[in-house]
């Protein structure tokens, strides 16, 4: 009988030791919280520079291609090169973290946005506009809540894609959350870290991921109709 | 700034940098390579899944949500789990790698294959086609302007995942940011980062181009290649 919440390591060791597991809630606690705050601030971040791109791409077409451009090459640097390039500039630390997870959200959610925008249908707005509806008026009532769906769809995909690759801004030693439990484990060769980092990070993702399509129902009750989301 | 961008200088133009199994064309050869390896397994697996099941229609629901989620599964927890399995070096990072470029691969084949105008394979069925013929020379031709995507998009996040390789001991262009930021030495931090960004965008642009070649006349490019479609 091992003592209870000191890690077994080496080749025969459980894939989850439950004692351990007891013994560090307080730890494991604080890694899944960062990680939701890391997670949450991106996005929210992410979607308060989203939207006023996403109208501009939207509003006037000529802003398309420099938007989708800007939005492409951020998506397309890798993670971890990412953080690496900003570590000399802006430290170790969230704010590193932050300025690479918010950059991975924004041509997620500008897509869906302009998307969702797009697909409003013309009627609609000819409806709006001849009840009298300002151009805001007309965006508000009726244009963001048609497209929210897409909006939400992107949101989903922008949380669930932070949540991944908050744990590449702890190896680079910016944030913490569970990279950092997944680290510590690779490092000692404890395999309960290991697969509880993973195993979290996947639940947090599901959790939220229903947590949006919930959402969604609630604010968009004409999509239940054909049975949507 | 200027001295650090003169030090940068400096190690590019360092000879010992280029030669030798730690030279930038070795590494970079070391992370193309087993991107390459991992974006063809993919492809050979998840291809006839795809397209399958996007012709049969079945069970695309469960595909799509499942990689949805299959998305927030950290690379790195990927990677060291299969350090567990494996041992360390080339054969966690191509498992890991083989995992993560699937699911592009799938949900694009599948959305592709069901977006295939229906009254496209009505006709084709009216002109006598078989199952198979529908699939091979209707759905299939219709579907690889999307196809083309998800592999860009396998690749792309590919490298990017190599890089992150460098983590359990598989010596690429990875290595030269963690042996950077281990010993504090920005200038090689910065310098293997932006060798890993120039080899993402050429990968990008090379299968960019591949997509615009693949894509039949008379098929539009399928805009949004991301799943908003669930």
């Amino acid at each position: 009988m091992p003592l209870r919440g000191v890690p077994i390591v080496g080749g025969s060791q459980p894939w989850i030791q439950w004692s351990w597991v007891e013994h560090h809630w307080g730890d494991i606690g604080s890694a899944l919280g960062q990680h939701v705050e890391l997670t949450l601030i991106a996005v929210g971040v992410g979607f308060a520079l989203s939207l006023p791109m996403g109208l501009l791409a939207w509003r006037w077409r000529r802003f398309e291609k420099p938007v989708y451009g800007f939005t492409g090459l951020l998506f397309t640097i890798p993670s971890l090169a990412l953080f690496a390039f900003l570590i000399p500039i802006t430290g170790l630390g969230p704010t590193t973290a932050e300025i690479g997870l918010v950059s991975y959200t924004l041509l997620i959610l500008v897509r869906n946005i302009v998307a969702g925008l797009n697909a409003v249908p013309g009627e609609v707005r000819d409806a709006a506009r001849g009840l009298g509806f300002s151009r805001t008026k007309e965006l508000v009532r009726v244009d963001l809540p048609l497209a929210s769906p897409a909006i939400i769809a992107g949101i989903r995909l922008a949380v669930v894609t932070t949540i991944g690759l908050v744990t590449v801004a702890s190896l680079a030693g910016a944030g913490g959350g569970l990279g950092t439990l997944i680290s510590v484990g690779f490092q000692n060769n404890f395999r309960t870290q290991e697969v509880l980092g993973a195993g979290l990070s996947v639940l947090l993702a599901a959790v939220f991921d229903v947590t949006l399509v919930v959402v969604q129902r609630f604010v968009t009750p004409w999509a239940a109709v054909k049975g949507g989301a | 700034m200027g001295h650090f961008i003169s030090q940068l200088f400096h190690w590019y133009t360092t000879g010992s940098h280029w030669r030798g199994s730690n030279g930038v064309p070795a590494l970079a050869w070391a992370t193309v390579k087993v991107t390459a390896e991992a974006v063809l397994i993919a492809l050979a697996v998840g291809l006839p899944l795809a397209l399958w099941l996007g012709h049969t229609g079945r069970g695309g629901f469960l595909a799509i949500n499942v990689t949805n989620v299959g998305r927030a599964l950290p690379a790195i927890a990927l990677l060291v789990i299969g350090v567990q399995i494996l041992g360390i070096g080339e054969a966690p990072a191509l498992a890991a790698l083989v995992v993560l470029s699937l699911p592009p691969v799938v949900t694009n084949t599948y959305t592709a294959v069901r977006q295939v105008d229906p009254d496209a394979v009505d006709a084709a069925r009216g002109m006598g086609m078989t199952g198979t013929q529908i699939l091979f020379r209707v759905e299939l031709p219709a579907s690889l302007p999307l196809i083309a995507a998800g592999v860009r998009t396998a690749a792309v996040q590919a490298v990017a995942t190599v890089t992150l390789a460098a983590y359990v001991a598989y010596n690429c262009l990875g290595s030269l940011i963690l042996q950077g930021l281990s010993v504090n030495d920005h200038v090689e931090v910065v310098a293997g980062a932006l060798l890993v960004i120039v080899l993402a965008f050429l990968t990008e642009l090379g299968l960019a181009a591949l997509q615009r070649a693949l894509t039949p006349a008379g098929v539009k490019v399928a805009e949004n290649a991301f799943a908003t479609t669930n």
